[in-house]
């Protein structure tokens, strides 16, 4: 059974069908990406699928479950974490304690107002170790705005790691990087791989064929193909519909 | 400049220095000064539990002084019907201060609940009116109850009873709200540094990333709303023994304003400046008048909120994180 699936879903913002029948499945273990010309309705599925956002009509299902009956900071819980395309950090704590606050989280209520967290092992250990996952260790005690743009990017993919989900929803993880800069994002990428479910959204080709399993192609607010990246690269309605276009416009 | 590191030492050495304001203060034959030293640290106290939801949580609630105000009628009335031998409701008036000030920090709670609950659906803008809103309703609230003394106020005759402590005694009272400041001081501090404190201060710097890591912000937003609103009816309690007098005056939304000043003028969303902030607010405010009356200018001595707001805004503008950033500096 697919860890995720969407059925039908529909939301329009007044004459623009930002989801049209929008029809998508994720399978356990899987890497898949998510492609499509800007204004495809990319941001408008992230937004659905976190729950920032109600369809107009249709169906998600995740491990199981109705995700639309979950309200969205719930679906964490659920095993759902994402992060952002622009970066949307806790910009005044450290890099440790962004990713301590989600490990927090993850580990039930909120609700101790005395004990100090400074002294709190169980936060910070498993927070320490996601940030040497994503290799931001060195960093660990620097404030979060005072970290550069890339390092930004590689916390918040932390942030939504240290979730432990079963589905890491990955909003263009390498929006505003350099080359070297994408490239560590993709080497961990790759090192994920296998290890957590991903559904990649990303504008960045190389990387999207470096690392998904499988990709789906998103038009006007509809998946038009989805196959391995060597059948999407030959499909001749991706290549007029998307590929074209893009090498035409030279994406930026 | 000394490091944030040592606040807490700086505090407590300040503290423990000023259990002798008294002795020096009598020394220098100016006894009448630890009244006023005593009304600073109730505001402090207040302004503590402000910058609980205002610094750390970005929440501007432009109605705190209402909490502030309940808890003073709280004490004001159970101190009218213990007098007048009647009852509130079917339960007897007291003085007792183990009664009083736990009643008029539940009570004080209670409205912060209530009224929070509703103010936090909204945000921004709609937040600073609807606490304000709420605050002027509770103020016009007081002003009608006649059986209280209406928009005159309520004498008390006498304070408190504190088992064993004399609490007539200015130097005693004193004694016991510099105890309670500290304590407050050192509860606001494990708060802020807790899982809760944490959620709080998330919730601030992003709420939407706050809920996609799956914490809803409301319940933890409206925890904070209640501890602030409990603070600041424990500040009325003080205030209300401490005047012998309660009156609408106390919430009145000029009141609240008065608070949100001491706060920022001090440093937003910092341990100490709170109290920073209130020391100098309260002292300008009791003695530029008199400075201006000793120097002889009568028209600035009358006037002398002409030189009081500008100054707040001076330092405001010039000093950024307000007192507390001219006496301690970050570490990396």
């Amino acid at each position: 059974m697919a860890l995720l699936e969407v059925r039908h879903l529909r939301k329009s913002f007044g004459a623009l069908n930002a989801s049209d029948d929008l029809s998508l499945s994720v399978e356990p273990g899987e890497a898949h990406a998510l492609i499509g010309p800007n204004g495809a309705g990319k941001s408008t599925l992230i937004s659905q699928l976190s729950g920032t956002l109600e369809p107009d009509a249709g169906e998600i299902r995740f491990a199981g479950q109705d995700l639309l009956k979950v309200p969205a900071a719930k679906r964490a819980h659920l095993g759902l974490a994402r992060s952002f395309q622009v970066t949307s950090l806790f910009p005044e704590f450290t890099a440790l304690e962004n990713v301590a606050l989600a490990i927090q989280a993850l580990q039930g209520h909120s609700f101790s107002f005395l004990r100090s967290v400074k002294s709190d092992r169980s936060l910070h250990e498993p927070a320490l170790e996601v940030l040497q996952t994503v290799g931001l260790a060195s960093e660990a005690h620097r404030q979060a705005q005072t970290l550069a743009h890339g390092q930004q990017r590689q916390l918040e993919i932390a942030i939504a790691l240290a979730l432990n989900p079963k589905l890491l929803l990955l909003d263009e993880p390498m929006a505003g990087m350099g080359a070297e800069g994408s490239r560590t994002v993709v080497d961990l990428l790759q090192r994920l791989k296998g290890a957590v479910t991903m559904l990649l959204i990303e504008h960045d080709m190389d990387a999207v064929f470096a690392v998904a399993d499988r990709v789906s192609v998103l038009v006007y607010g509809s998946v038009i193909a989805t196959g391995t990246p060597d059948e999407i690269r030959q499909n001749p309605e991706v290549q007029t519909a998307y590929l074209g276009e893009h090498e035409l416009h030279v994406e930026g | 400049m000394i490091s944030v590191h040592h606040e807490g030492k700086v505090g407590l050495v300040i503290l423990l220095l000023l259990l002798f304001l008294p002795q020096v203060t009598a020394a220098f034959d100016q006894a009448y000064l630890v009244s006023t030293a005593t009304r600073i640290l109730i505001y402090a106290i207040a302004a503590l539990s402000l910058n609980l939801i205002l610094g750390y949580g970005g929440l501007v609630s432009f109605g705190h002084s209402a909490y502030l105000g309940v808890g003073a009628y709280v004490v004001g009335i159970l101190g009218f019907h213990e007098f007048e031998g009647s009852t509130f409701l079917g339960v007897p008036g007291t003085l007792n201060a183990w009664v009083t000030f736990p009643l008029a920090v539940l009570i004080s709670a209670l409205f912060a609940f209530l009224i929070g609950a509703l103010c936090l659906r909204t945000r921004g803008i709609y937040f600073i009116m609807i606490t304000l809103a709420f605050a002027q309703m509770i103020f016009y609230l007081f002003v009608s109850l006649e059986q209280y003394g209406g928009d005159d106020g309520l004498m008390m005759m006498s304070r408190n009873v504190f088992s064993g402590l004399d609490l007539e005694d200015g130097e005693t009272y004193y004694l016991l709200t510099l105890i309670v400041l500290g304590a407050c001081a050192w509860l606001f501090r494990r708060i802020v540094d807790s899982r809760f404190g944490r959620v709080l201060q998330g919730g601030k710097q992003n709420e939407l990333r706050l809920t996609t890591i799956g914490i809803a912000p409301y319940p933890y937003k409206l925890a904070g709303f209640v501890i602030a609103g409990a603070g600041a009816g424990l500040a009325g309690a003080l205030l209300a023994n401490h005047m012998e007098f309660v009156s609408p005056d106390f919430m009145h939304w000029t009141r609240s304003g008065d608070l949100l000043i001491m706060v920022i003028l001090g440093g937003i969303g910092t341990w100490t400046g709170p109290i920073l902030g209130t020391t100098l607010f309260l002292l300008l405010e009791e003695f530029l008048p008199v400075l201006f009356h000793e120097l002889g200018w009568s028209l600035l001595s009358e006037h002398w909120r002409i030189v009081f707001g500008p100054t707040l805004i001076l330092i405001v503008l010039f000093a950024r994180g307000g007192l507390h950033a001219l006496l301690f500096h970050e570490e990396e």
